[in-house]
């Protein structure tokens, strides 16, 4: 090998394959995602609203067995801008990625924010999600290409703290 | 609730392709392998550290002084892999081993095949075998095989 080819650095891939079983109640809210759905579960004794739901609650240790049909809009309850690109990540940077709370749920999930100069986004700004077509709808929240702004006045996140009920 | 044969179940794959700079002394270690040397590190006390080591873990001290070691030595331990997975690089049945190289206080981890478990003993001597590949890479040891 030249001196020219030598390199100071090896390949080290990491690779881990596995089976993921959803579970009953994360595959109750895949089934319903796959039609474009989007349900939480909710608590019976303290009522709070889990999306994507775990199949129970963390705060009073019950199942989550109340299905809540939500809908596809909510605010950014919180966003990263992310400027360095990971490789093999078809998304070029700068990209945002975000806590997208829901309407009606008091958990929030991660999703990306598209259709909007990345300067601009803001914590408690309302947003929707934009849909893949249906022919390409699956087990996944992939089915939602990313969530857009909307032109509704922003929330105030400190409205959005869970209150006991 | 749902029965067991209705629940989700998906394959997936998680990789990380990135790239482990060996450093000045490491670099040094992964050149010789290209050469079929194994090199260990001398450190102030006389111990002989193989794998080579940037650091003494005993007095803390960076180390510098490479010697050649093996290519033989010996099994410290070894645990048998009666049926090789895809993900492993030997297809037949092979030990995982701690072998101690000639020259070397510590032991280094590689694989033994080309016997019969019964044949591998704590305290059986081994071999190098080389790889017909080079790739500055641990994996130019292509395994180990019981001295004859
Ligand atoms: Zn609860």
């Amino acid at each position: 090998m030249s001196e020219e080819e030598k390199k100071d650095y090896a390949e080290s891939p990491i690779n881990l394959e596995y089976h993921y079983t959803a579970g009953s109640a994360t595959t109750r809210f895949l089934n319903q995602v796959k039609e474009g759905k989007i349900v939480g579960q909710s608590c019976p004794k303290c009522s709070a609203v889990y999306v994507p739901p775990r199949g129970s609650c963390p705060r009073c240790g019950v199942a989550t067995n109340i299905e809540v049909p939500l809908t596809d809009k909510g605010c950014i309850e919180s966003f990263t801008i992310v400027h360095i690109p990971i490789p093999g990540n078809p998304i070029v940077p700068p990209y945002v990625c975000a806590m997208i709370r829901l309407d009606g749920a008091n958990i929030s999930f991660l999703h990306l924010i598209q259709g909007i100069d990345v300067e601009e986004i803001r914590i408690g700004m309302r947003i929707q999600a934009v849909w893949k077509p249906k022919d390409e709808w699956t087990h996944s929240l992939e089915n939602i290409k990313w969530f857009t702004p909307i032109d509704e006045p922003d929330v105030d996140v400190a409205t959005l703290r869970f209150q006991e009920s | 609730m749902s029965d067991q044969k209705d629940l989700l179940r998906a394959p997936f794959e998680l990789a990380y392709n990135y790239k482990r700079s060996s450093g000045p002394l490491m670099s040094k270690f992964f050149d010789a392998l290209a050469e079929q040397k194994i090199l260990g590190t001398k450190s102030s006390t006389g111990k002989v550290y193989a794998p080579a080591a940037e650091f003494d873990p005993e007095t803390h001290e960076s180390l510098s002084d490479l010697v050649e070691v093996g290519p033989g030595g010996v099994i410290e331990s070894f645990s048998w892999i009666e049926e090789p997975k895809h993900h492993h690089l030997i297809k037949n049945p092979f030990a995982f081993a701690l072998i101690k190289l000639d020259g070397a206080d510590t032991s280094m981890l590689h694989m033994v095949t080309e016997c019969d478990e019964e044949d591998l003993k704590i305290g059986s001597r081994v071999t190098a075998n080389w790889s017909a590949t080079i790739e500055n890479r641990i994996t130019d040891i292509k395994f180990f095989t019981l001295e004859k």
